[in-house]
């Protein structure tokens, strides 16, 4: 009974030191994610309060301005959804053209090795040619609408995926590679379940650089000629001198930024659950 | 197969033998129009012609120096950054918000700012190129740093290295490879933006030049800067990648590849 005693009592200040630490460490860890962040722009706005500066106004301002810019009434006729909505869904379809081409190429470049050597300048080639200046040449042949931006979006993002996914394949374990033929895995099989998911992680990597050129091209797609788009916003603003709204779309099109980026982060962790698992085990369990 | 006897050069020169003579028979046979994509003939006779020109070498150097310029600032500080956050956790947890949040903050949405701030010159393209690249070295190196094996960290501790050993014989051998393929992104992703500033913002260099031949019709010119621009980048990605060889020789990618 004493003894029994003792475990509950044991196990109940257990708990209570667990739960303290737990709140401890979610505590730190808001306050690590959140204190730079409110540093910089406590700065920024202290230091732009009085400015009088045409180019530079004040952040209350640039904020003041975000709201009526961007998200006006009726919703439906904002900005928001004339201008940033489009262009994301342009982003996203030739992102995910991209995806599909580099990947599926990429295999079949990264498993054999003539077909690498033979492919290989030519890829260099096109994947060095710096993406924006196919803006002009695309104009040719698609004019200036939404075709030819989702073209040049998926032009840029696909040779960083189809490198990545290249090499990836390329590098897999050559223990890993002969094990397979030697348990005489099918075609299918090996792409499945050795290439795919071998390459994998350099294919995320592949494919978060593809991610932030598919945006730069978003928005330089819409610089050289468009109707409507985010870029196109925010250099209109630029040209008539709307310098606080010009700003609050050069803040928003980093919002966007970063939702597309945690985006990708809540996607790959999901698909790259075994890796991660793989590497925290290798770590101790931390 | 051919490509048991062919050597690896041979199967690449066959490989842009084919793209050159496809670029010349689709708009001689009528498969794409002319007026858009012009012969390989004509492509590298306006080529030849706009190499015979002081204007071109001109902006070539323009071009150069911007993106060696850029790329130097970004990689030097890149590199010195990560290295100094990624080995002090506390360090790395109070900036990881924060590098998230810009990173992925497009460097174009700085176009019309460095319009602005600095007009048409070569600073405007450089705070776009050292913005983008800046950020690709960085990032590898911190992922480079935190990817340094276990046991080694804790041998390292066991046998009291002091930070500058630690850094020199655990970090960056860890780190190097991380670092070079930073270095070898950050080097085209220099590239694009030097010839984007200079295409968008009309910085002097070949991106310009590109621009006015495109907005006087000169379609074959037009064709002529991108390969210009393209072979540029396969220069930039070739000597970045002798170089990755070159401090990477001791590295399984590497040697697996020599090997073989």
């Amino acid at each position: 009974m004493t003894g029994a005693a003792r475990t509950r009592t044991g196990t109940g200040t257990g708990t209570g030191t667990a739960v303290r630490t737990t709140a401890g460490r979610v505590l730190r860890q808001v306050l690590l994610a959140v204190g730079l962040p409110a540093v910089v722009v406590a700065v920024w706005w202290v230091l732009s309060a009085g400015s009088t500066s045409y180019f530079n106004p004040p952040l209350s301002v640039i904020v003041g301005t975000f709201g009526d810019t961007w998200f006006s009434t009726p919703f439906d006729q904002s900005r928001f959804v004339q201008d940033v909505v489009p262009s994301v869904l342009r982003l996203l379809a030739g992102y995910a053209v991209a995806l599909v081409v580099g990947v599926v190429l990429g295999v079949a470049i990264g498993s054999s090795r003539a077909f690498r050597a033979y492919a290989e300048p030519v890829l260099e080639f096109f994947r060095a040619i710096p993406p924006p200046v196919l803006v002009p040449i695309l104009m040719l042949f698609l004019g200036i609408g939404t075709s030819m931006k989702i073209v040049v979006i998926a032009t840029g993002c696909l040779w960083p995926i189809l490198l990545n996914t290249v090499e990836g394949v390329r590098g897999l374990d050559p223990v890993l590679r002969d094990t397979a033929r030697a348990y005489r895995l099918g075609r299918v099989a090996t792409v499945r379940h050795l290439m795919l998911r071998g390459a994998s992680p350099q294919i995320v990597t592949g494919a978060r650089q593809a991610l932030s050129i598919g945006i730069i091209l978003m928005v330089i797609s819409e610089m050289f000629a468009a109707k409507d788009g985010l870029g196109f916003s925010i250099v209109q603003f630029q040209r008539s001198f709307a310098i606080p709204e010009m700003w609050s779309g050069v803040i928003l099109l980093g919002v966007v930024g970063v939702l597309l980026s945690l985006a990708f982060r809540a996607v790959t962790d999901a698909a790259l659950g075994w890796y991660l698992g793989y590497r925290q085990s290798q770590h101790g369990g931390v | 197969m051919a490509g048991r006897r062919l050597p690896a050069w041979g199967l690449g020169a066959a490989g842009v033998a084919t793209l050159l003579v496809v670029v010349e028979l689709a708009p001689r046979l009528g498969i794409v129009d002319a007026r858009f994509l012009p012969p390989t003939s004509q492509i590298l006779g306006a080529l030849a012609d706009r190499l015979g020109t002081g204007e071109f070498w001109v902006a070539l150097g323009q071009t150069l120096t911007t993106w060696f310029t850029g790329l130097a600032i970004s990689v030097v500080a890149g590199v010195v950054l990560g290295m100094i956050i990624g080995s002090v956790p506390l360090l790395r947890a109070v900036t990881a918000s924060t590098v998230e949040f810009l990173r992925p903050v497009p460097s174009v949405a700085l176009i019309p700012v460095a319009i602005l701030l600095y007009g048409t010159g070569m600073a405007s393209t450089l705070l776009l190129v050292i913005y983008a690249s800046f950020w690709q070295v960085l990032v590898q190196v911190l992922s480079g740093a935190a990817d340094v094996d276990p046991v080694a960290s804790d041998t390292a501790r066991s046998y009291r290295f002091s930070p500058l050993t630690r850094i020199r014989t655990l970090v960056w051998p860890t780190t190097a490879p991380y670092a070079m393929t930073g270095l070898r992104l950050a080097a085209s992703v220099a590239l694009i933006l030097t010839v984007t500033g200079e295409l968008l913002i009309g910085t002097p260099g070949i991106g310009k030049l590109l621009g006015v031949a495109q907005s006087s019709g000169a379609v074959a010119s037009m064709y002529a800067y991108v390969v210009v621009a393209g072979l540029l980048g396969v220069v930039v990605n070739a000597v970045a990648r002798g170089l990755e060889s070159r401090v990477l020789f001791w590295h399984p990618s590497v040697r697996g590849e020599r090997a073989a």
